[in-house]
């Protein structure tokens, strides 16, 4: 019944990306991603909450009557966020500043309740904790890949105000690739997070794409080792 | 996967106890992780504040606690009838150096733009800071210190450079360049500088000799109050 540990791996990050494929959290996934580093800050943190959360979910289970289930994964969630949202306060307060109101809105983001009730309820913990780490993953790699297109077209750098997670540290990190870009527009603002989202998709697809004409046998099989995508 | 079977009323009080009991843990922990960031928390505050006030008096020009000499009133009319503001003051030795206003102008495209002024003892500018704003990112986002220079255009003017009637944006005739395809933005924050600085004129002394609230803005309140009116009577019960 529990899949391999690879198998969540490549789940998680690829198979049914969160961004990418399964359409869910849009809401941060669109508004943050205005710069690579607050794409990465915002993934740190929701990659530590679906963890979090789906250890807890996992121990828990067999505990909880069925009835009462989905509530108590909102209770687990929005305790974890919040107590992620005070940490993060404390020792990253200009990412705190940066990101808003979108640390407590994590605990809307309704991928992570999707795994809770798809996956760590019916899974041992381990199983449990490396299926919250490659969901996370996999949405983290999209904030960053979404966050560097749009910071690249609209600012023409990478990494600028990496300080914001880095500390002093990361003051030297900004590379700018298109001295002198004035920055398009565009890519800022919410229309251009819409379309390079639409980019990434796309871009993805033609990948999963291509590799599955040229493996064909090897795909064929996992997908039908794959009765989560259903449930999803 | 097991489902358990319907079963009477009588048991709805078991998931419920449950839920009562786990929200009691939840918020258990809660108050534990906010009880231990709490003090770290109250620090970065602090610490961001000071470094944004440092920003504007530079170290060298003030030789006291700045955050900490500070007090706040209740504007109750004219451009920032309503808002408290914050005096941040800065002194050398004994001497007044500079004080950096906390308000907002309250005319942006989209709502209040909350900025830090810094206005040196001769009425000089030390420079502007936006703290926060929901202006149009790219177009009257660029007040944003972070993106563009414009800010730093206010840095060494006064009411003296350019006199009052040039504090408007070019548009208006003023000397103050407004961006392109945003003129609201500028026009609100070039406004709320020029009226800042006219505060300064009028109660300079009376913020220099404030005695400073440690407990918060209330107790300053009736008594700038009674300044500003005194200095306003003053005239008219002479000529009486």
């Amino acid at each position: 019944m529990t899949p391999s540990y690879r198998q969540i791996l490549v789940d998680g990050v690829w198979v049914q990306n969160t961004g990418l494929v399964v359409l869910l959290g849009f809401c941060p996934l669109l508004a943050v991603t205005g710069t690579v580093i607050t794409g990465l800050g915002l993934g740190l943190a929701t990659l530590l909450t679906v963890v979090c959360t789906n250890l807890i979910v996992s121990l828990s289970r067999g505990l909880l009557r069925h009835e009462i289930r989905i509530l108590v994964y909102v209770l687990i969630i929005a305790t974890v966020v919040t107590a992620i949202q005070l940490v993060v306060e404390a020792w990253w307060y200009d990412l705190y500043l940066a990101l808003g109101i979108f640390i407590p809105l994590i605990v809307t983001n309704c991928a992570i309740t999707m795994r809770a009730e798809t996956f760590a309820s019916r899974h041992p913990p381990f199983a449990a904790l490396l299926d919250g780490f490659a969901t996370g993953l996999g949405f983290l790699l999209t904030l960053v890949l979404l966050g560097a297109l749009r910071e690249l077209a609209g600012h023409g750098t990478l990494l600028r105000d990496a300080s914001l997670l880095f500390g002093a540290w990361g003051e030297g990190l900004q590379v700018t690739v298109l001295p002198g870009e004035q920055g398009f527009l565009l890519a800022i603002l919410p229309p251009g997070a819409f379309i390079s989202l639409g980019l990434l998709i796309a871009g993805r697809n033609w990948l999963a794409g291509r590799s599955s004409v040229q493996r064909t046998p090897d795909t064929h099989r996992d997908t039908a080792a794959e009765p989560s995508q259903e449930r999803a | 996967m097991a489902v358990d079977p319907p079963e009477n009323h009588a048991s709805i009080w078991r998931p419920a106890l449950t839920l009562a009991l786990l929200a009691m843990l939840g918020t258990a922990l809660l108050a534990g992780v906010a009880q231990w960031t709490q003090p770290r928390i109250a620090e970065q505050e602090r610490r961001a504040m000071l470094a944004q006030l440092e920003a504007l008096v530079p170290a060298g020009r003030h030789d006291n606690a700045m955050h900490d000499d500070s007090f706040s009133f209740l504007a109750s009319d004219g451009l920032f009838a309503g808002q408290t503001i914050t005096v941040y003051r800065a002194r050398l030795g004994d001497q007044p150096a500079a004080v950096v206003l906390k308000l907002a102008a309250p005319d942006g495209y989209n709502g209040d733009i909350d900025l830090l002024v810094g206005i040196d003892a001769s009425g000089t500018l030390t420079g502007v800071r936006v703290t926060s704003h929901r202006e149009t990112p790219g177009l009257g986002g660029q007040i944003d210190s972070a993106r563009s220079d414009w800010l730093l255009g206010f840095t060494g003017r006064s009411l003296r450079n350019p006199p009052p009637a040039g504090w408007r944006v070019r548009k208006d005739g003023g000397v103050f360049d407004q961006f392109t395809g945003a003129t609201i933005t500028p026009r609100a924050v070039v406004n709320a500088v020029r009226v800042a600085q006219e505060l300064f004129t009028l109660r300079r002394d009376e913020w220099f000799a404030h005695p400073g609230d440690a407990s918060g803005p209330d107790e300053s309140e009736p008594h700038l109050s009674e300044l500003g009116e005194s200095d306003q009577a003053k005239p008219g019960a002479e000529k009486r």
